[in-house]
């Protein structure tokens, strides 16, 4: 019996949750920056069950644009945390408040 | 070649103010000087190919460039030249290079730079007093009319460490504002009812109308007019800051608050005396007030001990004999006097620096006296002025005051012309006071305070140094010959064009009469030698009955020597009333209850505010994932659910 487009909707469902809970409940950034990730394929798996139950490649070509911009994010967003860590010896996201007024 | 005339002065100018910090004395002031030398040379020169011209056709007109295109007005910045205005600025490069000259001596102990502002500001005056004359209509005189205001305000003030001084320069330019408002005003009304600023285009459309015998517009525009003039000419009521001005340095009194600026009004009134020609009420109202004016400055000039204040009173005083007669309609007259007057008072208010420099700077004539044998040169110079100012022929000064009286005489103003013989006698009478109290009787100086300046063996009484005594010596010269233009009605000749038509129901046809011009001739020489005589018994001959009499009147006596507390009237009436206003009403109701309140209401809502909002500005990066994460999911569950 081969999965249905419900089964993998209900993986994406899963592992979206989890990339959530990640970024919300974890102290670390480089954590919070693979749940980001997690989040993101989440959607990327939904996007091709869904192209792949309706048979066009539409789902699939957009993959490609998330990757490329996740690609780029996980490079920008490394970056920033090496930078930060650099400034504060720290990776807790409530250390950096010092854009509060 | 016009333009030439007021731009030199404005070169020297822009030399000395932009430079005038690193020239030394000799370079700033040989840069004014020839500034306006040069300018007196072009004006001469235009003058002379003016005069070369048949007499109906004497006029030169030079446009700049045009200065506003807007709608039907069409300002262009022209300069013309006509005898009225030729005679202006004559006298304006004229005297004018005489008292750079006679500055270079004067300002001598000032600072370098002082010294360049003051010629800085001396040569912007002269070209900004040239604009007036010059200009061919309201607009470009009134430029002239506010920058002499503007040099007359830094010129008083500049010695502005001095509070007096500042003050001074405060108050001529407060009281010029409030002349000037009534100037614009008349502008204003000229414009909105004859749709031209051109004194030639409005002299056209004025001929065409007859004389106003109710008060109409034409007397509106012009009263207007002569509010401004009363301001920049110091005529009642608004001579007050003259007196004041005398803070300034004495070349500048006898430029600008003798010679130049302050005939500005009189000048203003001759250029449209066609206007003031149809405005009979008007011209009977300046009439009054100058010889109001005349007699009221009189009176205090006899008991000031300032010696430059009897001069400036003086100087109201003979500014009011000028309203007399263009307010009886013998403009030519009246111009005849500002020529004249220019000379001999130019030559008193140098002398009298002269004096003052020569003291150290003693301006109070009780500390002086017996000043002839040290002073010989400045001496004989006034005396001369002093003379010439009396009206005793042949001298410049009988021939213009004789016009002026004889004029107001036969246009049937006894009164004025009454009151006018009173003044001479006055002006004769103080001026002598002035010579006597200066020059003769026992010497006052060097025995008080003033005996430290005089340990330094170097410095005695000394007498004007030559760049001094030139200009005194060819004022003199001129205070004795200037008159001489005028027999035989030459001069008034010569000025003729620039008044137009006479108006036939204002100005009766004046005869020549020989033997009633002769009599009031007689009267006038009698009156001025009468004044010097009184001057002669009272302070020289008979000191104690001067103190007797100032004693036996000493209510008069105390009213005069405080200015009929005319100052202390305008505080009174003017000054405080205005301060409470605007100290208790404007400032501390309107601006701190009102503007200020609702300035700072509004600041204190948004801080209000703020204090609110910003407790959700956490600064937590996962509080606000969290507000976005639950944002999507209520919009995502609101489209969803609905």
């Amino acid at each position: 019996m081969s999965p249905t487009l419900n089964d993998y909707l209900i993986l994406s469902a899963i592992l979206f949750a989890i990339g959530t809970a990640g970024v919300f409940l974890r102290r670390n950034l480089i954590t919070i920056l693979l749940s980001i990730e997690i989040m993101l394929n989440a959607v990327n798996l939904s996007f091709v069950a869904f192209g792949r139950s309706f048979g066009t490649a539409d789902g699939q070509i957009i993959v490609f644009f998330v990757m490329t911009v996740a690609a780029a994010e996980a490079a920008v967003g490394l970056a920033i945390v090496i930078g930060l860590f650099r400034h504060r010896e720290s990776l807790n996201p409530d250390t950096f408040t010092s854009l509060k007024w | 070649m016009l333009l030439l005339i007021p731009l030199f002065p404005l070169v020297g100018f822009l030399l000395n103010a932009s430079f005038g910090r690193r020239l030394s004395k000799g370079v700033s002031g040989t840069i004014a000087c020839a500034s306006i030398i040069l300018s007196f040379a072009v004006s001469a020169a235009a003058v002379a190919r003016l005069v070369g011209m048949p007499a109906d056709e004497r006029e030169i007109a030079q446009t700049a460039f045009t200065w506003i295109t807007s709608g039907d007005l069409s300002v262009g910045l022209t300069l013309r030249l006509d005898p009225l205005s030729s005679v202006m600025i004559l006298v304006i490069t004229g005297i004018g290079s005489l008292i750079h000259i006679y500055s270079t001596a004067y300002m001598h102990e000032e600072r370098d730079p002082e010294y360049a502002r003051y010629f800085s500001y001396l040569n912007l005056f002269a070209s900004f007093m040239l604009v007036l004359v010059l200009g061919s209509s309201f607009l470009v005189m009134f430029v002239g009319w506010e920058g002499v205001g503007l040099c007359s305000y830094l010129l008083i003030g500049f010695w502005y460490q001095k509070k007096s001084a500042s003050d001074a320069g405060k108050k001529a330019f407060i009281v010029n504002r409030i002349g000037d408002w009534g100037f614009i005003l008349g502008v204003l009304l000229i414009f909105t009812r004859f749709g031209t600023l051109d004194f030639q285009d409005l002299a056209r459309a004025v001929s065409q109308l007859s004389p106003e015998q109710t008060f109409g517009t034409l007397s509106f525009i012009t009263l207007f007019l002569f509010i401004g003039a009363t301001g920049k000419s110091a005529q009642i009521p608004l001579f007050v800051w003259l007196p004041d001005a005398m803070e300034g340095p004495t070349p500048v009194s006898a430029l600008i608050h003798a010679a130049t600026m302050v005939t500005a009004g009189v000048y203003m009134i001759g250029r449209n005396a066609v206007l003031f020609g149809h405005a009979p009420l008007t011209l009977n109202i300046v009439a009054v007030i100058g010889t109001a004016t005349a007699l009221v400055a009189g009176t205090i000039g006899l008991v000031q001990n300032d010696i430059k204040k009897v001069l400036a009173y003086s100087t109201v005083s003979q500014l009011g004999y000028m309203f007399l007669a263009m307010g009886v309609g013998a403009y030519a007259a009246g111009i005849f006097h500002l020529y004249t007057h220019a000379f001999f008072k130019a030559l008193l208010f140098l002398g009298s620096g002269a004096v003052i420099h020569a003291l150290a700077g003693e301006q109070d004539m009780r500390k002086m006296g017996g000043l002839k044998k040290d002073l010989p040169i400045t001496y004989w110079t006034f005396v001369i002025g002093a003379i010439a100012i009396a009206g005793v022929p042949p001298l410049a000064g009988f021939y213009s005051k004789d016009e002026i009286l004889f004029k107001s005489f036969s246009s049937g103003h006894t009164w004025l012309w009454a009151v006018g013989l009173l003044t001479a006698l006055l002006t004769a009478c103080y001026m002598f006071r002035l010579v006597f109290m200066t020059f003769h009787g026992p010497s006052h100086h060097g025995n008080h305070e003033h005996s430290e300046h005089h340990e330094n063996p170097g410095h005695h009484l000394h007498d004007a140094p030559l760049p001094m005594a030139i200009p005194l010596v060819v004022l003199a010269v001129g205070s004795i010959a200037a008159g001489w233009v005028g027999i035989g009605g030459r001069f008034e000749k010569f000025l003729e064009p620039s008044f137009g038509e006479p108006v036939a129901s204002v100005t009766p046809a004046v005869e020549h009469s020989g033997s009633a011009e002769t009599l009031l001739m007689l009267v006038s020489v009698a009156v001025a030698v009468a004044g010097i005589g009184l001057a002669f018994y009272f302070f020289l001959k008979n000191r104690p009955a001067a103190d007797r009499m100032a004693q036996t009147f000493s209510g008069p006596h105390r009213v005069l020597e405080n200015k009929y507390y005319l100052d202390e009237i305008y505080d009174a009436a003017v000054v405080q009333p205005v301060q409470i206003v605007s100290q208790d009403g404007l400032w501390k109701g309107v601006d701190v209850g009102v503007i200020d309140r609702l300035v700072n209401g509004v600041a204190q809502f948004v801080g209000g505010t703020s204090e609110i909002l910003r407790l959700f500005q956490t600064g937590s990066v996962r509080a606000y994932a969290a507000s976005v994460f639950f944002g999507v999911v209520l919009v995502l569950g609101y489209y969803l659910w609905r």
